[in-house]
């Protein structure tokens, strides 16, 4: 199983944060500091495009008749939602 | 008889000890005791705290439910009403009366639940379900969250309502659930545990799992051991939001993170993707800030080492322009050390021309000149006056000269017996004969008379 997108995101935001704080140093050549910049840009753009790739989407499940789940727009379900009203 | 030992003090209590004594003992004893029965003669006064009786079909015990603590009741007892107390007992040592402290009060029914709840917490606390370490780390990007909760109810509104507003999009799946009622409990774990089987597809990463506001009774599955059991065993991060803020459920002590409210547990969403978005902004921009200033800097370095790079030709250049500047210092200072010598050697004859001996000569000569001519103009003038004074002389040598008197007319007269000169007419006498003495030669003459004249001239 590929990695969790938290995950990811997790490891990708502590090496840029890694990364910015080597750059502040100061101390490094300058082809590792531009080593360093284009990893960070690069893992910046990641997260960018994974957090574009992210969509506002809302969905319920439902249990299909081999018992396994399946979802469906909430939208939907909400029209004709049941008298279960719970507060 | 009774005998008493009076001398043995230690055998023989005041009532006051008495009364410590029993205070200690019954406090030691019971410091935390469950107690059901029925209120009797409720009465508030004035400063709030609850005074009422507890008791059942035999006994009874006075009671007191302070302020501090009777504040947080959700329902407000009275007599007749049967309750289950958490309590201690204290004993009020002035009147020698014991009594329950109530801690906590809940309808009997809902009392029972509540020692329940005491015995599972205890119980799952004993094996460390609690425990802090365990908790796993809540994403820094939440964006596919499973919510576990009524489809129908205001826990699932409040999140969607809140989410709806955030500036970056969540996804957000409905895992729906009966959260009250007997099979509730079953529902919410079986669907914490699905929401892992099934998150291989779905990639959750976060579990909200909740209510809205309820009843003791209707929160209560959250406080079933299946769903605390389910809630800890999650892969996914689970975030509690049972009910209201005063709400605490076992649930929220197993979960990673618990929220007062499902609204508050889709604010901390939102706010978790604000900080996600502004820490990845920020490190960003700190590494371009950075890198820009680092590449500014060598460029500047750059700048500054070009600039101290010369073409030979340019130096070559430039040693001859210094050649020329140092030639052209040369000659002038040359020229000028020429003039100033000019200059002074101006002076230096001009001197030497005014102490010309030439001039001194014939200044001298003139001067022995006029000396000369002074000479001979004084040499005469002395011969002059030597000659005036010679002639003065003369004149006065001529003019004593008799002769010279003679030669204007005189005469001179002498008596010729004896040769004595006559000077007056008494030195003769008539017929005498004398001599006049001419300036040319000499008168014998005779004298006829001698008398005296006025005007008187001989001869």
């Amino acid at each position: 199983m590929a990695k969790k997108k938290s995950d990811l995101f997790e490891e990708a935001l502590k090496k840029l944060q890694d990364l910015v704080e080597k750059l502040e140093k100061g101390d490094l050549p300058l082809e590792e500091a531009m080593e360093c910049f284009s990893e960070g840009i690069r893992i910046s753009q990641f997260c960018h495009n994974k957090l574009e790739e992210a969509e506002k989407k809302v969905e319920l499940l439902l249990k299909d008749q081999q018992g396994g789940w399946a979802s469906a727009p909430f939208e939907a379900a909400r029209a004709n939602s049941d008298d279960q009203e719970n507060r | 008889m009774l005998q008493l030992n009076l001398g043995d003090e230690s055998g023989i209590l005041t009532v006051s000890k008495l009364n410590q004594q029993v205070k200690t003992l019954l406090e030691e004893k019971f410091p935390f005791v469950w107690v059901k029965g029925e209120i009797s003669n409720f009465r508030v006064p004035s400063s709030g705290h609850f005074y009422f009786t507890l008791k059942d079909a035999q006994s009874q015990i006075n009671a007191v439910f302070f302020r501090a603590r009777n504040r947080f009741l959700r329902f407000l007892p009275e007599s007749g009403m049967q309750v289950i107390c958490q309590a201690r007992i204290s004993v009020y040592e002035p009147r020698g009366e014991y009594q329950l402290i109530v801690e906590v009060m809940e309808p009997l029914g809902v009392g029972e639940l509540q020692l329940a709840f005491e015995a599972l917490k205890k119980k799952l606390s004993a094996e460390g379900l609690f425990d802090p370490a365990r908790r796993k780390a809540l994403p820094l990007c939440p964006q596919n969250i499973c919510v576990i909760t009524s489809k129908s109810g205001a826990a699932i509104r409040d999140i969607l309502k809140v989410l709806e507003k955030s500036p970056y999009p969540v996804s957000v799946t409905l895992f729906p659930v009966a959260v009250q009622g007997p099979g509730a409990r079953f529902e919410i774990a079986e669907a914490i545990e699905s929401a892992n089987m099934l998150t291989w597809r779905y990639e959750w990463d976060l579990l909200i799992v909740g209510r809205g506001g309820g009843s003791l009774e209707d929160l209560w599955a959250f406080n079933e051991e299946v769903v605390v059991r389910a809630i800890c065993a999650s892969s996914i991060p689970v975030i509690s939001a049972v009910g209201h803020e005063i709400d605490f459920t076992i649930a929220d002590m197993a979960a990673d993170f618990r929220t007062p409210t499902p609204t508050a547990a889709a604010e901390w969403v939102v706010k978790r993707l604000e900080q996600f978005h502004r820490e990845l902004h920020g490190g960003r921009d700190r590494m371009v800030q950075v890198m820009k200033g680092r590449i500014e800097n060598i460029g500047l370095r750059l700048k500054y080492l070009e600039s101290r790079i010369t073409h030979p030709k340019r130096r070559l250049e430039n040693m001859r322009l210094t050649l020329d500047d140092r030639l052209e210092r040369l000659t002038l200072a040359v020229r000028r050390s020429i003039e100033t010598m000019r200059v002074s050697h101006g002076h230096l004859s001009g001197r030497l021309l005014y102490l010309k001996p030439d001039a001194h000569i014939r200044r001298c000569r003139a001067e022995l000149d006029r000396l000369c001519k002074e000479l001979v103009l004084h040499h005469h003038r002395i011969l002059d006056g030597l000659r005036l004074r010679l002639e003065h002389n003369i004149s006065r040598l001529e003019a004593m000269n008799p002769l010279s008197v003679l030669m204007r007319g005189y005469s001179i007269t002498s008596r010729v017996s004896d040769r004595k000169i006559i000077r007056s007419f008494t030195d003769t006498r008539p017929g005498d004969r004398v001599y006049v003495q001419l300036a040319y030669g000499l008168l014998e003459c005779l004298v006829e008379r001698a008398e005296e004249i006025q005007t008187e001239k001989e001869g």
